[in-house]
């Protein structure tokens, strides 16, 4: 234990994903013995994050104006509407540059066992932003386990009856992986969602 | 550190830092368990879904100081396959999982026979053959039965004359007779407490038959089951509110288990 602001650092530290108890002193140790400036500009950096970064009042994107860089974006398709869980799942499809739609965060995946339902995500918003018959297909891009594919039976439910063009993101193998290591359902999956070779 | 093999069906997974999750599990021979799986949420994972919930799982498993670490897994019953692309049975079945959770209150400790009702509840539930509600509904008054809170549908609670009864007490583990009753009783139908007694033993027939003459009877069934259930836990379960119970046609039988990887074609 150290003395109180050095422990407390070392706590906060500590609370970080992917930081232990060892990396958390080493890393107090480094900005104890660096550069003043530069650790107020980290220190600075942390609390502009706090105050400036909002959600898109769209997409619930994060942003840090009230309409996020995509929904103000003109060149991006108004009628394709790709679903996601999280802010980070945008960036994980946007470094692909295979879409040129736009985004709806849903702000998680329906988890009854977390207490997590329907009214708990932006479903509501959705149904909203979809009423103008702008989108006329939306992208499920849940997470491929039991609570995304839940989450997506659900919002199927919800969109047919709307005449939507609904279209899931296919799951299979892992692009680098060895047939013989896939579990039952990922390979299922795979064969049910089989295209033509000549594609 | 020692290894050890045991049959399982995962009920609830907790992310653990970066890429690992804790499990939890309730086994054939050691009970409820909790175990660390690592990697298990990289899309490349070699446990694929063989560790989500609904999973029946054969694995092995190391000791470890505080938590067992999952070391093989292989799949016995796909539960979790069908589920995910039915969200009634998602949603039934997710509140089968924490009931199982709640009731087996110690880690560790032997519970066959909450482990059989569970995998049998489970089977029950992806066979398309029945309701989801009503395959829910049994199994809560079954693995309350199990935990020793068998309720009583027949004979008086308090003095044990054969009934019927007309009053229902939730501390009084059941049905009571007038002269045993107590202020605060529900006074349920009559065919009520006979779909909840039907429920209990299993008699589907009469559980179909109860549910298309009676659905006012059905849905008083499920309040009081519910509201049982909720009294024996101290607290209430979080996934109970979100079940969907809206009825609908049987679908044949397995046809959850064989045909349900709802892909929908890029060109459809
Ligand atoms: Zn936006």
């Amino acid at each position: 234990m150290y003395e109180g602001v050095v422990q407390d650092l070392i706590d906060e530290l500590g609370r970080l994903p992917g930081v232990g108890p060892k990396g958390a002193q080493r890393i107090a140790f480094h900005l104890l013995a660096a550069d003043p400036t530069d650790v107020r500009r980290l220190a600075e950096a942390l609390v502009e994050v706090t105050v400036k970064v909002k959600f898109c009042k769209t997409c619930f994107n994060v942003s840090s104006e009230d309409h996020c860089r995509i929904c103000r974006d003109p060149r991006r398709d108004p009628s394709v509407l790709c679903l996601v869980e999280e802010y980070k799942d945008v960036v994980a499809i946007e470094r692909t540059r295979e879409f040129r739609g736009r985004y709806h965060v849903l702000g998680g995946a329906i988890s009854p066992i977390d207490g997590i339902g329907p009214e708990q995500l932006h479903i509501r918003e959705l149904m909203v932003r979809l009423a103008d018959g702008a989108v006329t297909e939306v992208i499920l891009a849940t997470d491929p386990n039991l609570e995304g594919e839940a989450t997506a039976t659900y919002l199927t439910r919800m969109l047919k009856p709307l005449g939507l063009r609904v279209t899931r993101l296919a799951s299979g193998l892992p692009v680098g992986g060895d047939l013989e290591y896939a579990d039952e359902v990922t390979l299922g999956r795979a064969f049910a969602g089989r295209r033509s070779a000549d594609d | 550190m020692p290894l050890y093999r045991d049959e399982a069906v995962v009920l609830r997974t907790h992310k653990l830092g970066e890429a690992d999750r804790i499990i939890t599990l309730l086994s054939r021979r050691h009970g409820r368990l909790r175990a660390v799986a690592r990697g298990v949420r990289r899309t490349t994972s070699r446990w694929g879904s063989r560790l989500e919930p609904f999973a029946h799982v054969d694995l092995q498993l190391a000791e470890g100081r505080s938590l067992d670490t999952i070391t093989q897994a292989e799949t016995l019953t796909p539960f979790g396959a069908g589920m995910g692309g039915d969200y009634q049975c998602y949603t039934a079945g997710t509140v089968m999982l924490e009931t199982a959770e709640r009731l087996v209150t110690e880690d560790k400790e032997p519970a066959v026979q909450q482990f059989l009702l569970l995998v049998g509840g489970l089977r029950a539930m992806t066979g398309g053959e029945r309701q989801p509600g009503h395959v829910l509904d049994s199994y809560l008054l079954r693995s309350l039965a199990v935990a020793g809170y068998a309720p009583t549908f027949l004979h008086c609670a308090g003095c044990g004359l054969e009934g019927p009864h007309r009053y229902f007490n939730h501390a009084a583990g059941g049905v009571l007779c007038v002269t045993c009753r107590v202020p605060g009783s529900a006074s349920p139908a009559p065919a009520t407490i006979l779909m909840m007694s039907a429920l209990l033993t299993g008699d589907w027939n009469e559980v179909e038959r109860l549910s298309t003459t009676e659905p006012r009877a059905e849905r008083e069934a499920t309040g009081i089951v519910s509201a049982y259930l909720s009294w024996h836990l101290e607290r209430g379960l979080r996934s109970l509110p979100y079940v969907d119970r809206a009825r609908r046609e049987a679908t044949p039988v397995g046809a959850l288990l064989e045909d349900r990887f709802p892909v929908i074609p890029a060109d459809g």
